[in-house]
């Protein structure tokens, strides 16, 4: 299901300016706040109206104000996992997960509701009431609500900004798990590069309302026009080797070995790394006697000069894959760095944050 | 000791209480649905004359009970605008019976009841509602599932509320339906009625404490069961 996104909104401070089209799979709206990633998914799930725009998929019309045609929320048949849940907390967990079930069509296949407890490991809560779940259980009773009422498009709009660092470590497997076992298109808004990078298959880089990039993560990530500066890195494919006895995790990828403290993935399973530019240092020597764990070689296949001091180095690391380096212009002179050269590039091992090692996912999306 | 009770009070007095506890009860229940409309439609709508149904619905707070009297009898009346209609047509008349003073009371209890569920529906956030449309509910369905069971606190405390305004109406009722014993003589009407006589003031005070006992109890339970629900809907 591909859906065509074409809208259009004013509002006092800016326009939102959308015409885009949504691949199958997990589509990332990534931008800044107030770029309107938000309005663009409440557009979809018909919270708002928008001034103009058509919003539609393999026939099923959502919206399309040229036609005057507005399909109210209730019967557009949307799962949206919204920032702060919203369960009802009147209801139990149970009665929660099953709320939209009796709304959804007859012919409507939904989960079953065992598969997806499972999947997200609430079993145990299932006679509870959302005032007495902590914030992470209470965000995966929210997405298990969303998949059971039967949707054709999942919508979640940052679904884990609102907790901690520990929680969202928590959840993010869960959200994979779906993403790969549950067919049904997921559009999900974010601003963390992190959550980009382990979940989409597709980026959509809004600024401003106005769609600046699109296209796989690893594009988008690295892309200089689309991403602040800070936000810049890499994704790389990775396999898990082996999980040591002193907590590191050996992963493999197209340019050498990765030490990371102890990944969540079973041996031999594929997952994406994200590389912050910034975190990347480079060398023309091979370094030694450094206490970083984790270098890669590659060839300097481009060099941008930022607006500031600083500039952007990308490396082909082979198979497509590509790592993108922040440094100082004068470091770059320094070194007399050129496209064609051999470098080094050292990563700091506790850079790379647990969210932004991600399982796998459509390896063949990412170029 | 039941016999012991029922000789306490006199025939004319377990009939005014008998009177004002059904009048109550009808005036209640009977605005149940007419002010749960009026609170969620005055918190959550915007519409043309929105001021005027506020005002409206609050004018028998701040009228002199007498003037809401004289108005239900000029509009409900047998001869009024509408109770003409309603008697010529539909058999009904209220002025001088029961059914007038469960009206009058209604009219006089209405804005504490409307106040208190308004309340209840402005604390009630929209997002949840929102949760629940994007589920696939319709919007009488995400009344029906979401709103009504968080808002039932303030419902059951509006209309206890009610309840205990209902049974100590008078000037309104007085005036509409008269205080004729055994058909529309309430607690407070007898009251009135045994102080107007010789010797009546034993019964004026058994009744006095009847009426305590009653809005004392009625403001209890509102309480027991406010909380107890107010408990289920905060969900833990």
């Amino acid at each position: 299901m591909t859906l065509e996104l074409s809208v259009s909104h004013s509002f006092a401070d800016f326009a939102l300016e959308v015409d885009v089209a949504v691949p199958p799979g997990v589509t990332v709206l990534f931008g800044p706040s107030g770029s309107g990633k938000t309005t663009l998914i409440n557009a979809v799930a018909g919270l708002l109206r928008p001034d103009a725009g058509r919003i539609a998929a393999d026939g099923w019309v959502l919206l399309d104000t040229a036609a005057r045609h507005w399909l109210p929320p209730h019967r557009r048949r949307i799962g949206y996992i919204f920032q702060e849940g919203r369960l009802f907390p009147h209801m139990t967990v149970r009665q929660n997960l099953l709320y939209g079930r009796r709304f959804a069509p007859r012919d409507a296949a939904p989960e079953s509701l065992d598969r997806i407890v499972d999947m997200l490991g609430i079993g145990h809560l299932l006679t509870r009431r959302p005032g007495a779940l902590s914030g992470g259980e209470k965000q995966r009773v929210a997405i298990g609500r969303a998949f059971l009422a039967a949707p054709r498009l999942i919508l979640a709009d940052e679904p884990l900004a609102a907790l901690d660092q520990a929680r969202k470590a928590e959840i993010l497997p869960y959200f994979e798990r779906l993403r790969d076992e549950v067919s049904v298109p997921i559009l999900y808004v974010s601003h963390s590069p992190a959550e980009v990078a382990r979940l989409a298959t597709t980026v959509i880089a809004l600024r401003r309302g106005r769609v600046v990039a699109v296209g796989p993560p690893a594009q988008v990530l690295g892309d200089a026009d689309a991403m602040d500066a800070r936000d810049i890195g890499s994704v790389l494919r990775a396999r898990v080797v082996a999980h040591h006895d002193d907590g590191l995790s050996e992963l493999s990828t197209v340019a050498g070995a990765l030490l990371l403290p102890r990944v969540a993935a079973a041996p031999g399973s594929t997952t994406r790394v994200r590389i912050a530019a910034h975190e990347v240092i480079l060398s023309r020597a091979a370094p030694v006697g450094l206490s970083a764990l984790n270098t890669l070689r590659g060839t300097i296949t481009e060099i941008r000069p930022g607006h500031g001091p600083g500039a952007l180095v990308v490396l082909a690391l082979g198979d497509h894959q590509y790592l993108t380096a922040r440094v100082t212009r004068r470091a770059v002179a320094a070194l007399d760095l050129e496209p064609g050269q051999t470098c080094h590039a050292i990563l700091k091992s506790v850079a790379i944050a647990p969210e932004d090692v991600g399982r796998g996912h459509h390896p063949e999306a990412i170029p | 000791m039941g016999s012991d009770w029922a000789n306490w009070l006199g025939p004319a007095e377990w009939a005014a209480v008998r009177l004002s506890i059904r009048v109550s009860l009808w005036a209640t229940l009977a605005s149940l649905p007419p002010g749960i409309l009026a609170a969620y439609a005055l918190a959550r709508w915007t519409f043309p004359g929105k001021q005027l149904l506020n005002a409206v619905v609050h004018l028998p707070l701040i009228l002199p009970p007498v003037v809401t009297g004289y108005l239900l009898l000029v509009v409900l009346g047998r001869r009024g605008y509408v109770g003409q209609v309603l008697d010529d047509w539909f058999g009904i008349v209220l002025s001088f019976r029961w059914t007038g003073a469960a009206v009058a009371a209604a009219v006089m209890a209405f804005p504490l009841m409307v106040r208190a569920i308004r309340l209840a529906v402005e604390a009630v956030d929209p997002k949840i509602e929102e949760a629940a449309s994007t589920l696939g509910a319709s919007k009488p369905w995400v009344f029906l599932t979401v709103t009504l069971p968080l808002i039932l606190p303030g419902v059951i405390a509006g209309a206890i509320l009610a309840f205990a305004k209902a049974i100590g109406e008078f000037g309104a009722t007085i005036t509409f339906v008269s205080n004729i014993p055994g058909q529309t003589q309430t607690i407070p009407s007898a009251i009135h009625a045994f102080l107007q006589v010789p010797g009546g003031q034993e019964a004026a005070s058994r009744l006095v404490i009847i009426a305590i006992v009653i809005a004392t109890a009625a403001l209890i339970l509102s309480e027991v069961i406010a909380r107890r629900v107010a408990r289920v809907v905060a969900g833990t």
